[in-house]
């Protein structure tokens, strides 16, 4: 069954109810007990995010300091809740202009209310889409940004365009100028051995757009990834022109994207939403450039000093730089005293964390800098238990790099007005998850 | 942009409620919906604002959209409590589905099908009929849903009316998402009915196929989960269907994702090509790995389904297993999912990448997930033959880091090694031997032992390593002492001291065969074992099949089929009996099946394997006496004990307790338990099952501070419970020994011990049914006099929606079991009420007074007591004993 919920509950992080909404009557008001009862007053808290007490199973997430539950009594789609969870609260975020928090929905429950009526009936989630929804649930006059046109007085057709096959996009929206902004962020995830090899590597990348396009334009989209281009070959007859390829392991579309299309014609064509939204996230684990290398050896020298030494290395360009690296080199818990020196940037112990933090603003390609520490730790008596040496962690962003090599090879945008766009295209790669074990 | 409605949750000073009746009637409309947003504001806190019911509902007919709404909302809430009053509402929901505004018309009928209320439903029958054909597609969708919502309340309105017809009609609409929830409604109903409603043919399933291009997000999700129930004709049709699904693989929205794997899959059995399926397998590959990219709970639904995929189709992700590598940040419940998919994608290809990770893991932080590494290691060489001195090597440089629980979860698995590949390994026992003295767990201990035992004649010094064991043999567990036991009856050396029944009556059986015939000795003992197998594709197939089924589900989650988990009662047929949840881990479900037990209806279906159906029956009358003893209840007349001693085995195994600590957190003890009231006395009735390896004895249990001061009355008398076995015991309690502080609660916290495992906390509620007295009756006069004293502040109401009432007799009987007692009833209009009486410890009194109209569901139930405090206790009491 697809049923997602049938009753959703806002806590604060004390279990204070903030909103809830009962959508179907197979659970009871005081459900919301059992949780506080069993799951947030226990040990359990954070240990799964799905649990069975009695009749119900509950299915819940933190985010900021609100917990978001959700009680079901039914076999419900799982999958579905967590999602519409996702969902829910981003819309919720643009509705309120960025955080969403305790104070936020306090500050907004009429609206959080009205919207929960809307997007969910009976369990079933239906529209979530911003763009549509603001046409008809206005609280206090809120417009979009971005249009020039002000949209004060209800669209008369906005039943329409929420059920609609274009149903993220409104119509008649006029622009001065047409623009289009592109960015393609990668993070990277590594996972590195002590000794250097790679045990894991993998980019996840996202194409956001921000479209300001008037009336109701077409998109086209081209990469140079290998299945596009072999495919575009095939349909001219003709060898594109050289140049990498690259392999996409995966990619998912945000749902304007024509799914069927893109199975059979590879290519992806859409009519963008207005504003700014995730066109699509691929996943690449060949051919991936590590836009960093790190070496540490860390030497323990008896039971009360340590000797750290880590180099970093850009392997980008020279002429390209990284901004805001962050390297976290872990020390044990009982350390007493650090000793630094660094080649470039600065570097300081975060006892918090147990760890160096050595931050670099500005990190040019080709370089490799150095860290050498001492470490002077607490002897203590009753240590049975070695150090478990985290891994290494890295933060950075290097513009105009992608890990993968992937390139915006072209953007069309076809309107029936035939108005001439100006389109931006931008390229960031960011540290994902990059973790080198030592 | 953000709002300042937090305004409306400051409470004004005293008269809270007058205050917003006044403003509700005022005369300016800003003033009105002010009023309104602060009954909502208050209604979110959990403030009983139903006596503002007229008021709010005088603001319905509005102009003001948003105004509607929060009335809309009210209503809802209150309507069940208030259904004479709600009636009034009809009026003004049946001209919105009117209005030239289909935003009004479709918010109007989607309300009315939210409020449950028998007299308005007849009214919404005409409206919904109107919506269903309504020319606005939002009406449309919005009406779809409600047909399934009136399905809920009331089934045979549904069929009478002719709105199924009506919601089929809706799949061939030309607007999708109308098309999606009609999908969805249909599915819903057809779940509930046993008649054919919903029936999937080739030509709606091409129709639906197409129409998923056009739906949103969440209306593919709904025609996905509804197509995948369809049975192909052949592998043709099969393969059309798949090849329309597939494109959805590449959804951003994991529901999606989800449910387009599960229907490939189903579709999948049906393709016998094998170039086909290989390349489906390739295709799913992708998506899959990506949901590994989500939120952390969304990875984790994705990993217990991934979990259930590769045990079907091994070939899909075998080569995509450093994905499940875990990172370091990992929440715990990711880190071990992603373990158990690493042990069963591991193979021979990827083996030492695999084992460089476990034994990385095996020096993380977190001691479970540790452990569970350590584990994973030998589960690896249990699975895999040729991997199996890899293995074992790994295990014995992790024993040589020394980290004492490192090193015997290590013995524990190089244990089921050594029984997996009997004479191949031994070579290492010596170094096992080193870590002896660090052993100080019993399960740890017990499989050195039995290392040792085993291996006798090829270990030089066995009988001297074993006596350093015998030296304490006294002090040691009895897992540890029966496995010794064994061991020196191998070393041919067994004399024994023990007080211990089970671990004599084994001493002497071996003693005996070995004084009679030591060649016949040898060959019960050192028979062979059973070999152990690899246990990673644990299910069989016709359960697999069951979970693939239910892809995207809480079923595919929990790993359990469906019907073990969802009590939801269908409708009201006689077949229905709620069954006890196996693996539930709370108390809310107890008391039906304790009275279906009783009246002697037919045993639950067997599909639930019911706790108590391996109980094994407590020593007849033992504890009891004892009991009895403690409490000095032998004054009660002589021939009583006879009585008690007969009724109570019967009763002790009887109903199933809740469970309150699952197998899973209690390390394979699981315990459930209840408050019940016997004869005048509380008792705490407990089950102890012992999952685990060993057995477990020293039971011991304490009680925090609680409301009532409930505390134990003696000491905890279970038996040694055996490995596979449970016991019961009923432990005598008293009241009013560590009273906690503050606001009355039914919180009950409890610990409980035993020699083998830690102390173990769990939670349990005390219902006020096991402190109402015997003596709680009053007098007609007495009554009215002790009504009239109290004063109305501590007059407390709460309306019970859900109950019907369809016998005033059988009510007062039913509740006269709990000690609420009968004083007297008269009628109102149509509406029957009826005054009871019941008394806690320290004679504090409950009066109680129960309005309800016969048939129709909702009770409002008025107490007076001078505890007020007590009432929301109260009030979970009378709808336990009203629902069971």
């Amino acid at each position: 069954m697809p049923v997602a919920a049938s009753a959703i509950y806002f806590l604060n992080l004390r279990g204070d109810v903030l909103i809830n909404r009962l959508y179907r009557d197979d659970v009871g008001g005081n459900m919301v007990d059992a949780f506080r009862m069993h799951i947030m007053q226990t040990k359990e808290l954070g240990t799964c995010p799905v649990r069975q007490i009695g009749g119900c199973s509950f299915f819940y997430m933190r985010i900021s300091n609100v917990y978001i539950v959700i009680v079901v009594s039914s076999n419900a789609n799982v999958a579905c809740a967590f999602k519409f969870v996702v969902e829910a609260v981003s819309l919720f975020k643009s509705y309120f202009g960025g955080a969403f928090d305790e104070d936020a929905i306090r500050n907004n429950f009429v609206l959080i209310y009205e919207l929960l009526d809307e997007i969910m009936d009976f369990g079933y989630p239906q529209n979530l889409s911003p763009e549509i929804l603001k046409l008809y649930i206005t609280q206090e006059g809120v417009r979009s940004p971005f249009s020039s046109k002000p949209t004060d007085k209800p669209v008369p057709n906005a039943t329409l365009q929420v059920t609609g096959a274009v149903g993220w996009r409104r119509e008649g929206l006029v622009y001065k100028k047409n623009e289009v902004f592109l960015d393609i962020v990668e993070s990277v995830n590594l996972l590195m051995s002590s000794k250097g090899s790679v045990l894991r590597c993998d980019v996840t990348g996202k194409v956001l757009m921000k479209c300001f396009l008037s009336g109701m334009p077409d998109l086209k989209l081209g990469l140079n990834d290998k299945i596009g281009l072999e495919k575009e070959s095939q349909l001219k007859s003709r060898p594109t022109k050289s140049g990498k390829s690259i392999e996409l392991d995966d990619v998912t579309f945000h749902q304007c994207v024509n799914l069927t299309r893109f199975n059979s014609e590879k290519t992806v064509s859409f009519v963008p939403p207005d504003g700014e939204f995730e066109l699509m996230k691929y996943r690449i684990t060949e051919g991936v450039t590590l836009p960093f290398r790190v070496l540490p050896t860390i030497k323990e020298l008896g039971r009360t000093r340590m000797e750290v030494n880590v180099k970093v290395k850009s392997v980008f360009g020279a002429k390209m730089f990284a901004l805001g690296v962050v390297i976290k080199i872990p020390v044990p818990k009982q350390t007493a005293k650090t000793n630094f020196q660094v080649t470039s940037g600065r570097a300081k112990y975060n006892a918090s964390i147990d760890c160096l933090v050595w931050k670099i603003r500005k990190f040019p390609g080709q370089t490799e800098p150095t860290l050498s520490a001492e470490v002077e730790l607490i002897s203590t008596i009753a240590e049975k238990k070695s150090w478990t040496r985290p891994p290494i962690q890295m933060e950075f962003q290097v513009p105009m790099f992608t890990a993968s090599g992937l390139r915006v090879r072209f953007l069309k945008v076809w309107e029936k007005s035939g108005y001439n766009t100006v389109e931006w295209v931008r390229y960031i790669t960011k540290a994902g998850s990059y973790e080198i074990r030592c | 942009m953000s709002g300042h409605d937090s305004k409306y949750f400051s409470t004004t000073k005293k008269g809270e409620i007058p205050e917003l009746k006044e403003e509700l009637n005022s005369q300016y409309k800003d003033k009105r919906k002010d009023a309104v947003k602060k009954v909502i504001a208050a209604m979110t806190v959990g403030k009983d604002v139903s006596s503002l019911f007229t008021d709010v509902l005088n603001c319905m007919q509005t102009e003001n959209l948003e105004l509607k709404k929060l009335v809309y909302l009210y209503l809802i809430n209150y309507a069940k409590s208030q259904p004479d009053l709600a009636i009034l509402a009809v009026n003004t929901f049946v001209k919105d589905t009117q209005d030239p505004n289909p935003l009004i018309r479709a918010l109007a009928v989607r309300t009315m099908g939210c409020i449950r209320v028998d007299k308005i439903t007849e009214y919404l029958c005409d409206p919904l009929q109107r919506c269903l054909k309504d020319d606005d597609p939002y009406v449309r969708k919005t009406a779809a849903i409600c047909v399934a919502k009136l399905y809920d309340i009331n089934a045979e309105l549904v069929e009478d009316r002719g709105f199924l017809d009506a919601l089929k009609d809706l799949i061939s609409d030309n607007n999708p998402m109308v098309v999606a929830n009609a999908v969805a409604a249909l599915a819903e109903i057809q779940d509930n009915s046993s008649t054919p409603i919903f029936e999937i043919t080739s030509h709606t399933l091409s129709k639906l196929l197409t129409a998923l291009n056009e739906c949103t997000e969440w209306g593919q999700v709904f025609i996905l989960d509804a197509l995948s129930k369809y049975k192909a004709a052949d592998a043709r049709e099969a393969e059309n269907i798949v090849e329309r699904v597939t494109p959805r693989l590449q959804h951003a929205n994991c529901a999606v994702v989800l449910s387009a794997v599960k229907m490939i899959l189903q579709q999948m059995e049906l393709i016998t090509s094998p170039d086909v399926v290989r390349n489906l397998c390739k295709k799913m590959a992708p998506p899959l790995v990506t949901l590994l990219s989500a939120e952390p709970e969304i990875q984790y639904v994705a990993l217990r389904n991934i979990n259930l995929i590769v045990q079907r189709r091994p070939t899909i992700l075998a080569h995509e297993i450093k994905v499940f590598f875990c990172k370091y940040n990992d929440p715990i419940y990711v880190k071990m999912e992603k373990l158990e998919i690493m042990i069963k994608l591991a193979s021979d290809r990827n083996i030492d990448q695999v084992l460089l990770e476990f034994k990385e893991y095996a020096t993380e932080v977190d001691v479970d997930f540790v452990r569970k590494a350590v584990r994973a290691i030998g589960r690896c060489a249990i699975k895999l033959e040729r991997a199996a001195e890899r293995c074992i090597s790994v295990l014995l440089e992790l024993i040589k880091i020394k980290v004492n629980y490192v090193v015997q979860e290590a013995i524990i698995v190089i244990k089921d090694i050594f029984r997996r590949y009997p004479n191949t390994y031994e070579s290492i026992i010596a170094t096992l031997c080193e870590s002896l003295d660090t052993l100080d767990e019993p399960e740890a201990k017990a499989s050195m032992i039995w290392i040792i035992g085993e291996y006798a004649e090829r270990i030089d010094n066995a009988d001297e390593l074993l006596e350093s064991f015998l030296e304490s043999f006294p002090e040691e567990p009895a897992q540890v002492q029966l496995q010794l036991l064994t061991a020196t009856v191998v070393l041919n050396n067994a004399t024994v001291e023990t007080d211990n029944p089970d671990l004599r009556d084994r001493a002497y059986i071996y003693w005996r065969l070995l004084s009679t015939d030591p060649e016949a000795a040898k060959d019960v003992v050192l028979a062979e074992k059973p070999v152990i197998s690899d246990d990673s594709n644990q299910f069989d197939s016709s359960l697999l099949d069951e979970l693939l089924a239910n892809i995207a589900t809480l079923s595919s989650v929990y790993h359990k089929p469906p019907e073990t988990f969802v009590t939801r009662v269908r409708t009201l047929q006689k077949t229905e009996e709620e069954e006890f949840p196996e693996g539930s881990e709370g108390g809310y479900s107890e008391t039906s099946s304790a009275h279906a037990a009783d009246n002697g209806a037919s045993p639950p279906p067997t599909s639930s394997t019911p706790p108590y159906a391996t109980t094994k029956q407590p020593a007849p009358a033992a504890p009891v006496p004892d009991l009895l003893d403690l409490m000095g209840l032998d004054g009660d007349g002589g021939g009583d004990n006879a009585v008690v001693s007969v009724d109570q085995p019967v009763k002790t195994a009887g109903p199933p307790l809740p469970v309150l600590l699952p197998a899973a957190s209690g390390q394979g003890l699981e315990i459930s338990a209840q408050m019940v009231r016997r004869d005048g006395q509380i008792f705490y009735s407990l089950m102890f099952e012992n999952n685990t390896q060993t057995p477990l004895d020293g039971f011991m249990i304490q009680f925090n501070k609680n409301t009532f001061g409930l505390a134990a009355g003696g000491p905890l008398q279970v038996p040694q419970v055996q490995p596979g076995t449970s016991e019961r015991t009923l432990l005598p309690m008293v009241l009013f020994q560590n009273i906690a502080p503050g606001p009355p609660n039914s919180l009950l916290q409890v610990a409980v011990k035993n020699n083998q495992q830690p102390v173990w906390y769990f939670n349990d509620r005390i219902s006020l049914l096991v402190l109402f007295t015997e003596d709680g009756r009053m007098e007609r006069t007495a009554f009215l006099e002790t009504w009239k004293s109290l004063p109305d502040s501590n007059e407390v109401s709460r309306d019970i929606p859900g109950i019907v009432i369809n016998n005033v007799d059988a009510t007062i009987e039913q509740l006269a079991p709990s000690n609420m007692f009968f004083i007297a009833k008269r009628k109102n209009a149509n509406q029957d009420v009826l005054y009871l009486s019941a008394k806690i410890p320290r004679g504090i009194p409950f009066l109680i007074e129960l309005t309800a109209v016969i048939g129709v569901p909702g009770l409002k139930c008025a107490i007076k007591t001078p505890n007020p405090e007590m009432a929301p206790l109260f009030f979970e009491a009378l709808e336990t004993v009203l629902k069971s």
